[in-house]
């Protein structure tokens, strides 16, 4: 049995700045376990720029993001497991991985679960018809053509305007593929703006918003699909059906966080984000065991992967030091996300734990033009920002400060809402 | 004359309204920072681009390099720019920052390595 203070599950953006923070706040004894050949997740994937302006001040490509934090893991000596998959998590901390060396048993202080997140698969959506060849999620598309180098086809439709989905419209049409619409189900698109712009605008691609693919047809390879415009309950239209020729159909309808470990160490999940319900220092309802990244909640920014589990890592080692205020006696101030703010994270706040503030972030339902969030801290309304656009695409965030904590002592709830 | 239009530097995508006098920029509000203003202009005058793709890689467990332009180039040079990368392959060990192409197109600008690979 290998005995690591933090282990880290997953060697992504979130779990390497995790392991950041852990030894910043001064843990030796650190390992993240990879199941890859390689550091870096999704990152290498995503040969796009547009990452870590807020981080390093310059607009830098996946792999050059990841690389620049694989770097800081060599420099510091973290050590790291590649190729090695982790099988299975209990709750007193005690991990199961395979690689080829065979089963390993690690007995950890603390866990970081760092795991990122899964495509939502066709099987999700159900639509009729055939199950021809040539469907794929659009995250599956983006691994063939980027990391693999081969096309998944010529004539391209892609179904949900999530940003993969939109990247890979724009990738495609670079290699040769002719991209012959973005099908999206809601009157708005899920994606980025600036990836509508960059990705599909900027090729003159049609973004078919209220849409959405009723058949599938074509076997074994697919030879097209029908599209057809939806109502306001996002039903088909009858009479509005077109069929679109095209011999690939990408999926890009979202994202949800991989938490098959974190159910076998019985963390709670949240029904919203599909993530470990966590506290203030990113901890799962399992002292010990923190959540961060994707695998939390699916964020859009890789710098606040980064900053998120950055913090993750300091507050497992202060776990491990045993600095560290025990969630059981109900400390928690609880979040609530109401009127159109669908979630926060996190879910509840010890503000004997807050430092000088948390950042709170939430996603909202639907898009929003010139309203305001607000804050309650029980019944009393503390912050009220305007924002000229909120969209369910991008994350928001509040800042709660010490102060706001020492004006309301007892407070039981704090309320993030949007109000006219 | 108004144009509405998201900067795309960043992530941050701030809406800006650009005000446009005989085709120059004459006022730039909503953005966030300094990088926001010159998009607008760009955008508004000269559109410009950073353009990603990958070119094979010979001789490393990887089978693709990933590169960009170093710096952004004219929207307009955008697919002569990728069409020129076909038939490259890049060999082993590359460097992130390494030059794959020089003065792609003749526009003045290079491909570069954005991964490391022994
Ligand atoms: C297509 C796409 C485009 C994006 N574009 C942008 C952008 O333009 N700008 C931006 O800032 N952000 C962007 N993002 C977001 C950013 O890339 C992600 O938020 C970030 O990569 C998430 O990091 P992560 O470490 O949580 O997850 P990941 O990068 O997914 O890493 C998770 C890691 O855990 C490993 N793992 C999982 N399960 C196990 C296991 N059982 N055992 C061992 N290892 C395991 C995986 O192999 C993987 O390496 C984009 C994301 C995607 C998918
Ligand atoms: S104005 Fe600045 S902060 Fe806003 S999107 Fe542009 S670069 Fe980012």
């Amino acid at each position: 049995m290998m005995k690591i203070d933090v282990a880290i599950i997953g060697g992504g953006p979130a779990g390497l700045a995790a392991a950041i923070g852990a030894r910043r706040a001064g843990i030796q004894n650190v390992l993240i376990l990879e199941r890859e050949a390689y550091l870096g997740g999704i990152l290498n994937q995503c040969i796009h720029n547009g990452f870590g302006l807020h981080t390093f001040k310059e607009e830098l490509t996946g792999p050059e993001y990841a690389e620049r934090y694989v770097l800081q893991i060599e420099e510091m000596g973290i050590p790291y497991m590649l190729n090695t998959m982790v099988l299975n998590i209990t709750r007193d901390k005690k991990i199961t991985a395979a690689n080829s060396g065979g089963l390993l048993e690690i007995e950890a202080g603390a866990v970081i679960l760092a795991m990122g997140c899964r495509e939502r698969p066709r099987g999700a959506l159900n639509i009729p018809g055939t199950r021809p060849v040539g469907v794929y999620t659009a995250g599956t598309a983006q691994k063939y053509v980027n990391l693999d180098g081969y096309m998944p086809g010529k004539e391209v439709v892609v179904l949900g305007s999530g940003d993969i989905g939109l990247i890979m419209a724009r990738r495609l049409t670079f290699e040769g593929a002719k991209v012959r619409a973005v099908i999206e189900l809601m009157p708005y698109s899920g994606g980025l703006k600036r990836n509508i712009v960059q990705c599909l605008d900027d090729y003159g691609i049609p973004l078919k918003l209220s849409h959405t693919v009723t058949e599938i047809k074509g076997a074994p390879r697919l030879a097209g699909v029908t599209v057809a415009q939806v109502d306001e309950n996002r039903k088909p239209i009858p009479g509005t059906e077109e069929y679109i020729p095209c011999d690939t159909l990408l999926l890009s309808v979202g994202l949800i966080p991989e938490n098959e470990l974190s159910k076998s160490a019985d963390v709670l999940l949240s029904d919203i984000t599909g993530g470990a319900v966590v506290n203030e220092r990113l901890e799962t309802n399992v002292e010990g065991i923190f959540s961060c990244g994707n695998v939390l909640h699916v964020h859009d920014l890789v710098d606040f992967v980064s900053e998120e589990s950055e913090r993750a890592g300091e507050n497992a080692a202060q776990y491990v030091r045993g600095e560290h205020l025990s969630n059981k006696d109900g400390g928690g101030v609880r979040l609530l996300a109401t009127n159109g703010v669908r979630y926060t994270v996190p879910f509840t706040i010890d503000p004997r734990n807050v430092k000088d503030k948390v950042d709170v972030r939430f996603r909202v339902d639907n898009v929003y033009r010139d309203k305001y969030v607000s804050v309650y801290f029980g019944d009393e309304r503390e912050q009220r920002r305007r924002r000229m656009i909120l969209t369910p695409g991008e994350m928001e965030t509040v800042v709660i400060k010490k102060e706001m904590f020492l004006k309301y002592p007892g407070v039981k709830t704090i309320t993030v809402t949007i109000e006219e | 004359m108004q144009k509405e239009i998201i900067c795309i530097s960043c992530p941050m995508g701030c809406r800006m309204s650009v005000t446009l006098d005989a085709g120059k920029v004459s006022q730039v509000t909503g953005a966030t920072c300094k990088k926001g203003v010159d998009y607008a202009e760009l955008e508004c005058t000269n559109p410009m681009r950073i353009v990603t793709s990958t070119v094979p890689l010979s001789g490393s467990p990887l089978n693709t390099l990933p590169v960009k332009t170093q710096h952004a180039i004219p929207k307009d040079k955008i697919m002569d720019c990728v069409r020129s990368l076909k038939g490259i392959t890049a060999k082993a060990p590359v460097a992130a920052g390494d030059i794959i192409v020089e003065n792609v197109c003749g526009i003045g600008v290079n491909i570069v390595a954005t991964r490391s690979s022994v």
